[in-house]
């Protein structure tokens, strides 16, 4: 149909999501921390990580909302390293 | 013992006092006792919806003070007998009232009535929280608007955060036309952003306009789509299995003809 792509309720739906990603992020305090802590702990059995100087958000991009992490990487373990440790 | 429903949306000027006047209504015409209580202290609007304004005498918080008992101020209708309005203070604003005195008021209500319904102001502040200190669940209203539904995801985390159950949501005015024509957001988007569950639609209605003028509930009025929809929702209310009127379903001549032919 041609009503469907930049209909005024696709429009609404999109702008909705990507209002209530921030929003419901915004107002859950431990959400941001929780979701940095398991990220951090996943990374670092694959990478030694600084923990200072990570950076992690959620950024609005022109039509949808993405995960921004900027994570400083220290060295690349080996695969020895990576199993089973932690 | 009662239980306590009360209607919210965060948004204002969504329907909620329009909600809560008809839902009352059609749960008090089915034969339970209802008390309606307006806790929207300061903007007093319940009572002129039910075409009950000239008969207040006390309001909510002479009884909260103390001025006068609760059955004095309990305004019943002469339209349906199971039917009562606790109606709010037009004078004081929403400190006058605290959450602590609301969820006593509410428990004194339980014993006399089986459904005591909630007029919640809009906003997240005071009067918010007094009109969900006592509740045991709650119903959202949303329009099918970006705002309206943004939020009623507000409300339903400090809903959450307040530990009462899961809310159920009610879409008003939705206007099946601008659904079908892809101008609306549809009741499956609104669920499906909002992951919660379905309690009732209302349409978009101008006898929802006549009858608030009349102030008498459209609930009150057979062959009103809205009040048709709003006796729905006190059905499921009450448990029933009542199938959703489909309003977005495709009902214009063309439309029609096209299912005829076995097209659409
Ligand atoms: N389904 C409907 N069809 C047509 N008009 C409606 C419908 N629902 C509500 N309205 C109208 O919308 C207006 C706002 O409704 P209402 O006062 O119930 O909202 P509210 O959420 O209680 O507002 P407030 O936040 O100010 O308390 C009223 O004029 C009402 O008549
Ligand atoms: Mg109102």
């Amino acid at each position: 149909m041609w009503t469907r792509n930049g209909s005024s309720k696709q429009i609404a739906k999109d702008r909705l999501r990507n209002v209530l990603v921030h929003d419901r992020a915004d107002t859950s305090p431990e959400f941001m921390s929780h979701l940095r802590d398991d990220l951090m702990r996943v990374v670092s059995e694959y990478l030694e990580v600084g923990q200072n100087g990570v950076d992690m958000k959620l950024q609005s991009l022109d039509d949808h909302v993405a995960l921004v992490a900027s994570i400083p990487v220290k060295q690349l373990k080996r695969a020895r390293q990576r199993s089973g440790n932690n | 013992m009662g239980e306590v429903i009360v209607i919210t949306s965060g948004k204002g000027g969504v329907g909620k006092t329009t909600t809560t006047a008809n839902l009352g209504t059609a749960l008090a015409q089915s034969g339970s006792r209802v008390c309606l209580v307006d806790a929207d202290i300061g903007l007093r609007n319940l009572d002129v919806v039910l075409g009950l304004e000239n008969r207040i005498v006390y309001d909510l918080v002479d009884v909260v003070d103390g001025f006068c008992r609760l059955r004095q101020a309990l305004i019943r209708d002469k339209r349906i007998d199971t039917l009562s309005l606790l109606p709010a203070a037009q004078t004081k604003d929403k400190t006058a009232v605290t959450p602590e005195q609301m969820k006593a008021l509410t428990d004194e209500l339980r014993q006399e009535f089986d459904y005591i319904v909630i007029d919640s102001p809009a906003g997240i502040e005071q009067g918010f929280k007094n009109a969900i200190a006592g509740a045991d669940r709650a119903l959202i209203v949303a329009t099918p608007e970006v705002a309206s539904v943004r939020d009623a995801d507000r409300i339903i985390g400090l809903l959450e955060a307040a530990e009462i159950p899961p809310a159920r949501l009610i879409v008003n005015r939705l206007r099946p036309q601008m659904v079908r024509r892809g101008d609306m957001m549809s009741v499956d988007d609104i669920v499906d952003i909002l992951a919660i569950d379905l309690i009732g639609v209302v349409p978009e209605d101008e006898q929802i306009v006549v009858t608030t003028n009349r102030g008498e509930p459209a609930a009150l009025i057979q062959g009103s789509r809205a009040g048709e929809a709003y006796r729905s929702i006190a059905r499921r209310l009450k448990g029933e299995d009542v199938p959703f009127m489909d309003l977005e379903e495709t009902s214009g001549f063309l439309d029609r003809l096209r299912r005829i032919f076995g097209q659409a």
